[in-house]
């Protein structure tokens, strides 16, 4: 069994596209490096009142949300064997890690004293009662169980052609022998990694959403109650299969592929009942907390709160409770982006819009440096994920092209791999 | 029967006394910190001179200003809130009564009870000293800034242009000298009309409810800081109502029973997250399709 027959894609690296990706993390960089040589307050508008905005509410929050396809879809196909979804999962899997990383990236950004970033990790430091520890200890630990279920993936692409450029080739012998020993020892153990990333995944996706129940008198009622851990975690399993949706039908764009409609249009069935469970309790939640009526006194919180449940909640279940909606790419499209831009809205009115700190005499508005660097960590993303789907057997193979070029073909024949089946 | 300067000295002495004699286990320390040091403050009492802001600077070695730069009455202007070089400041507000006097309000952090900063914090550099004092420790700091979040009376402060070892900055309630020195804070000790009144907690509880009682309507029967998040170790009389004065309205719950019950929930002695890795490893198991071996048995193809 070889795997999904999943190969590297064979286009063109230096696009249009491409090179603005490259500009915009350079116009990052140059930010990066003010923020780094003068301080937090030479680039962003955080100030005593406001100390977190875009950084935390869309680098970490939000990237930690739009992640999850990576534990939905390992669950789905690896835990209740729905296997014929299994050629979703390595791009799934790899947005997590990159998805993941650049979390960790953005946290090292954010964070004052970014070099004792390792400190939750030591005994004396922990802080069981910190809800900010626990998602900091989980993370750490779902990024690395992340790095060992994409490790299949490189032992398929590299394993007996390790080729490293130029004095590194001295070191050929001992990576292919790691290789090796990942291909003998994963595929036994890597039901446990899997059912491991999801378990952490549950931990630090809610408690994520514990974080700004700490700051009741800070928080607009309409958005601060005592299940955000939970509604954190349920918006979190309903956005996971959109982005899923999401990225596999702009990957089909940029690369020139036919949609994966055949397994698409099945899997976008269950979003609407994922979003009807969060939408249950969202709505009872501010039903039960007597907070509903605040929706009708014209505010701008509550406009905002009632536009990221229709746009981002209501309208995408409604239209992907048809069956036309889920067999148009289309249209499917536009459903899966409202869910992930919804979710996105919802993380960044949980963190900035709701919070009201006391004796504000502005409201903060982030600064051109704040976007710069946000923007050029989606691009490095981008980036990334472009470069890595050239090298390793991410996305499924093309069949046309494959037998066009049956010649050069053979160099990414995978050979008969443990692991191919768990790699996730 | 107020608490003498010199009551309070002696009793410090003591404090500091018994802390050598026994180096505090976790036990004690929960004894201790049910009846920590406090600071009542007499809103009523005080004339905002901003000594207290002058002899803060000194102790905490903040911008050292001369001490007639703080009768400048023009800061009254517009209200000032305590930043990372200024651990105090005192506020003008208003007066309701017939008098129309100004009420002066000196702000600092309240060193909560149950504070939310201290369970905030993922490398715990912030604590609730035994003494009452919410300390930080600046070394295990990571700079995170959720202390700041959560802070329900927006104390915390930070170095924001500092940029290799930016620090949380506030009041430390003199924590050393009034744990290990025998000293009064700063303020406390500089204060000329004595509106600041150091002493347990307990005993100046007591003291704000007679003051409040003998008082023929001088206060509003409202001890801020009795129960407010739980209570805090600063205590307000006042005669007008605080929220008149810059105090925040707040419930009587301790932000983080909530949130550390939630936590504590989840994770109870690792029960929850095991029974869910349990349940998920028996679903890969049981509900395998038919005929597809285990991934350990397919390794040796060749």
């Amino acid at each position: 069994m070889t795997g999904h027959g999943a190969a590297p894609v064979r286009k063109p690296l230096l696009t249009p596209g491409v090179l603005l990706l490259l500009g915009l993390v350079a116009l990052g960089m140059v930010f990066a490096w003010v923020r780094f040589a003068s301080g937090l307050g030479a680039v962003t508008h955080l100030d005593d009142r406001f100390p977190w905005g875009i950084w935390i509410a869309i680098d970490v929050a939000t990237g930690v949300a739009l992640s999850a396809g990576g534990f939905t879809t390992a669950a789905l196909v690896h835990i209740f064997h729905r296997r014929r979804y299994e050629a979703l999962t390595r791009s799934a899997l790899l947005t997590a890690v990159l998805g993941y990383t650049f979390v960790a990236f953005g946290i090292v950004m954010d964070l004052g004293r970014y070099y004792n970033i390792w400190h939750p990790a030591l005994p004396s430091m922990w802080s069981g009662h910190s809800a900010l520890f626990e998602v900091a200890m989980c993370v750490m630990a779902y990024l690395t169980v992340l790095y060992i279920e994409l490790m299949p993936i490189v032992v398929e692409r590299f394993a007996g052609r390790v080729r490293l450029p130029g004095p590194l080739g001295l070191l050929d012998g001992v990576v292919e022998g790691a290789l090796r020993f990942f291909d003998r020892t994963l595929g036994r153990v890597m039901s446990v990694f899997i059912v491991l990333g999801v378990v952490l995944s549950t931990l630090h996706q809610s408690s994520l959403g514990t974080l700004m129940v700490l700051a009741p008198s800070k928080m607009n009622p309409l958005w601060w109650t005592p299940i955000l851990p939970l509604l954190f975690l349920l918006s979190a399993i309903a956005v996971g299969f959109a982005m899923v949706v999401f990225e596999s039908l702009i990957a089909a764009r940029v690369f020139g592929r036919a949609p994966e409609m055949e397994l698409l249009t099945p899997l976008s069935r269950v979003i609407p009942v994922l979003l009807f469970v969060y939408l249950a309790f969202k709505v009872g939640d501010v039903m039960i907390r007597g907070v509903v009526t605040r929706l009708g006194d014209g505010s701008a919180a509550s406009l905002i709160f009632l536009l990221e449940i229709g746009l981002g909640v209501v309208i995408p279940l409604l239209m992907l409770l048809s069956e036309r909606v889920r067999r148009r790419p289309g249209l499917l499209f536009a459903a899966a982006a409202m869910v992930v831009l919804g979710v996105a809205f919802n993380r960044i009115n949980v963190f900035l819009t709701a919070f009201t700190p006391l004796y504000a005499t502005r409201r903060y508005v982030p600064s051109v440096g704040e976007v710069a660097i946000t923007v050029a960590f989606i691009s490095g993303l981008l980036l990334l994920y472009r470069v890595l789907v050239s090298v390793l057997p991410v996305l499924p193979a093309e069949e046309q092209p494959q037998q066009q070029r049956t010649g050069s073909r053979h160099v990414h024949a995978a050979p008969p791999s443990s692991i191919g089946r768990w790699s996730a | 029967m107020e608490l003498s300067r010199r009551d309070i000295l002696a009793s410090m002495a003591a404090a500091g006394a018994t802390q050598v004699a026994a180096r505090p286990s976790a036990a004690s320390v929960a004894q201790r910190a049910a009846d920590p040091f406090g600071v009542l403050v007499d809103l009523t009492a005080c004339i905002g001179c901003r000594k207290c802001e002058w002899a803060c600077n000194q102790v905490n070695h903040l911008p050292a200003v001369p001490v007639q730069a703080f009768e400048d009455a023009s800061v009254f202007a517009s209200l000032r809130r305590p930043d990372a070089s200024h651990y105090t400041v005192v506020n003008r507000f208003p007066g309701a009564g017939e008098d129309d006097k100004p009420v002066f309000v000196k702000a600092q952090c309240m060193h909560c009870d149950d504070p939310a900063c201290c369970s905030a914090c993922i490398v715990s550099a912030l604590e609730k000293q035994p003494d009452g004092a919410v300390t930080y420790t600046a070394w295990r700091c990571m700079g995170c800034r959720y202390c700041m979040v959560v802070c329900p009376f927006q104390v915390p402060a930070y170095e924001y242009f500092n940029a290799t070892t930016p620090q949380v900055r506030k009041c430390t309630f003199c924590h050393e000298r009034i744990s290990q020195e025998g000293k009064l804070p700063a303020c406390v000790e500089i204060c000329p009309p004595q509106c600041l009144t150091f002493g347990r907690r307990s005993e100046l509880l007591a003291l704000a409810h007679r003051r409040i009682a003998g008082g023929s309507g001088r206060y509003t029967d409202h001890v801020y800081g009795e129960s407010e998040v739980g209570g805090t170790s600063w205590l307000y009389l006042s005669g007008i109502e605080f929220s008149e004065l810059g105090f925040p309205v707040l419930g009587d719950a301790a932000p983080p029973r909530l949130t550390e019950s939630l936590q504590h929930g989840v994770f109870k002695d690792f029960i929850p997250p095991l029974a869910l890795f349990g349940a998920l490893t028996a679903i890969v198991r049981l509900f395998r399709p038919d005929g597809e071996k285990p991934p350990a048995g397919e390794g040796r193809q060749p």
